[in-house]
C-alpha cells in the first residue's frame, strides 16, 4: 500500500541560550553517584579555529555493560537492569572553557558491533546536530572487527577512540571542523 | 557480510535540513564539519532512544506565564500540536522541551546582553510529555524579535526553540518554531538555511481561532513531524 508521506519538520540550530530549555541538573549522570565502576568520559569541543566552544550541548546513548537497552525496539536484548539507576542517556553543556563530561559505566557489545557510545553535538553555528561514535581504547579485537569503523579511512579512525587518561577516565575531545577532525555519521 | 540489523527510519527528502555550511550564518563558517559525513546504517542502538516520560517534568513546566510569584508580562498565547512520524503516526509520552525569550526578546540567561528588559517572573523554558495522541501543549507569552551581530541589523524573527526525542536515537530533533507572517523572515539566515521553501514553511505556526481560550490567550498550532520507519523488505515498492 502507498501512503502519502507528511514532510519532516526541519532541523535548527539551539542558538546560544540552550542551557534555559535543554539543562538538567543531574544530565551528566548516565549512572547515579556511586555506581561501582562507573567511568567519567569527557573531552573539549573545539571549533575549526581549534577555539574552545563554551555554547555546545553533548548527548549521550548507549546500550548497557550487557549490550541491552530498555526500549521496546530492543525486546531482543532486553532484561533487568544490572546497573541501579542507569538510563542510557546523558547530557552536559559545554562550560566555558569547552569541556563536558557524563559519568556513566562501559557499555557491552551489541551483537556484532564493539562497545560504542552514540553522540549527538549541538551547538549555535550548527543548523543540524552532528553525530559521532565514542568506542573504547581497551578493545582492540573488537574495534577491529566493527562493522563501522571498517567504513572508516583507517588514517581517522583513532579519532573515534576515547584515550585513557587516569583510572576510570576516559577523554574524547570532539574537534568539529580542521586538523584531526572528528569523523561525523549520518544517520 | 550479513549484520543483524532492524528496521531503521527513513531520511528527510533533500532539501528540508539546512546544510551545516551556510555562509549567510557567519557562525556556520568555524563549527560546519569540513569532511562529509560517513553513512551509519541504523542498529539498535540508533533505532532506540531515551524513553523520557513524565521522570521529567515539573507541576509548572507546562505553563510558562506562572513559574514565578507574578505573573509574566507579555501577550499569553497557547502553543500546542501533534507530534507524528512521516506516516502520520502519532508519537505518544515523548518528552517536548522549548526555551524562548521574553515578550521584549530578551533571554533570562547571562549570555545575553541586548538592552531589552528582563521580566522578573519570566525565565522562558518549558517541558511537556505528548498525550497518547501525540498531543502537546503549552501556555507562554509570544517571544519579542530580537537584535544579533550576523549582519547589519540582523533581528531575529520571533520565535521559540524546540527539542524532541521521538522514541529512536534517530528521531532526535531541535528545532525552532515561527509565527505567521512576521516581516523579518525574508532577512534571518537561520529561517533561510532550510533549503525547500515548502519545509520552511513547516517551521511557521499556525494561528489558531479555535483553540484560543475567550477572554485569556490567543492559539497558534504548531505540528512537528519526525522522521518514520523504512518499510519492511515486503512492502518495498517498486520503481
Ligand atoms: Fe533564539
Amino acid at each position: 500500500m502507498t501512503e502519502t508521506q507528511l514532510g519532516p519538520t526541519p532541523s535548527q540550530t539551539v542558538g546560544p541560550f540552550l542551557h534555559i530549555g535543554l539543562t538538567w541538573p543531574d544530565g551528566a549522570d548516565v549512572v547515579p553517584e556511586g555506581t561501582p565502576g562507573a567511568i567519567r568520559i569527557g573531552g573539549v569541543l573545539y571549533d575549526g579555529n581549534g577555539d574552545p566552544v563554551p555554547d555546545g550541548l553533548v548527548e549521550t546513548w548507549q546500550a548497557d555493560p550487557e549490550g541491552r537497552f530498555d526500549h521496546p525496539d530492543g525486546e531482543a536484548s532486553r532484561g533487568a537492569p544490572l546497573v541501579p539507576g542507569f538510563r542510557g542517556f546523558g547530557r552536559c553543556a559545554t562550560g566555558a572553557d569547552g569541556r563536558w563530561e557524563v559519568r556513566t559505566v562501559k557499555p557491552g557489545a551489541v551483537a556484532e558491533q564493539a562497545p560504542h557510545i552514540d553522540v549527538s553535538v549541538f551547538a549555535r553555528g550548527l543548523l543540524d546536530r552532528v553525530v559521532t561514535r565514542i568506542y573504547f581504547p581497551d578493545e582492540e579485537v573488537a574495534n577491529a572487527r566493527d562493522p563501522l569503523l571498517a567504513e572508516v579511512p583507517a588514517a581517522r579512525v583513532p579519532a573515534l577512540i576515547a584515550r585513557p587518561t587516569g583510572l576510570g577516565e576516559l577523554r574524547f575531545d570532539i574537534r568539529l571542523r580542521g586538523e584531526g577532525e572528528t569523523v561525523f555519521f549520518q544517520i | 557480510m550479513t549484520l543483524s540489523r532492524p528496521v531503521g527510519y527513513r531520511s528527510a527528502p533533500d532539501g528540508t535540513h539546512p546544510p551545516l555550511d551556510h555562509p549567510d550564518y557567519r557562525s556556520t563558517a568555524p563549527r560546519a564539519p569540513s569532511q562529509p559525513p560517513i553513512v551509519l546504517p541504523h542498529r539498535l542502538t540508533e533505532v532506540t532512544g531515551p524513553l523520557l516520560a513524565g521522570e521529567r517534568i515539573g507541576e509548572r513546566d507546562h505553563d510558562l506565564t506562572t513559574q514565578h510569584d507574578g505573573e509574566a508580562l507579555g501577550q499569553r498565547i497557547v502553543v500546542f500540536g501533534r507530534v507524528c512520524d512521516s506516516d502520520g503516526r502519532a508519537v505518544p509520552d515523548t518528552l517536548v522541551e522549548i526555551w524562548q525569550a521574553n515578550a521584549a526578546g530578551r533571554y533570562a540567561h547571562p549570555g545575553d546582553n541586548w538592552s531589552a528588559p528582563l521580566d522578573p517572573n519570566f525565565t522562558g523554558g518549558g517541558r511537556v510529555v505528548t498525550d497518547s495522541a501525540g498531543n502537546y501543549s503549552f501556555t507562554t507569552i509570544k517571544p519579542g524579535a530580537y537584535p544579533w551581530s550576523n549582519h547589519h541589523n540582523a533581528w531575529r524573527p520571533s520565535h521559540i526553540h524546540f527539542s524532541l526525542f521521538g522514541r529512536a536515537f534517530t528521531q532526535r530533533l531541535v528545532t525552532q518554531m515561527y509565527f505567521p507572517d512576521d516581516p523579518l523572515f525574508a532577512q534571518d539566515p537561520i529561517f533561510n538555511s532550510v533549503p525547500d521553501p515548502k519545509a520552511r514553511q513547516r517551521l511557521i505556526s499556525t494561528f489558531d481561532l479555535a483553540a484560543t481560550r475567550p477572554g485569556w490567550a490567543l492559539a497558534y498550532r504548531f505540528d512537528i513531524v519526525l522522521r518514520g520507519r523504512e518499510q519492511t523488505p515486503f512492502e518495498e515498492p517498486h520503481d
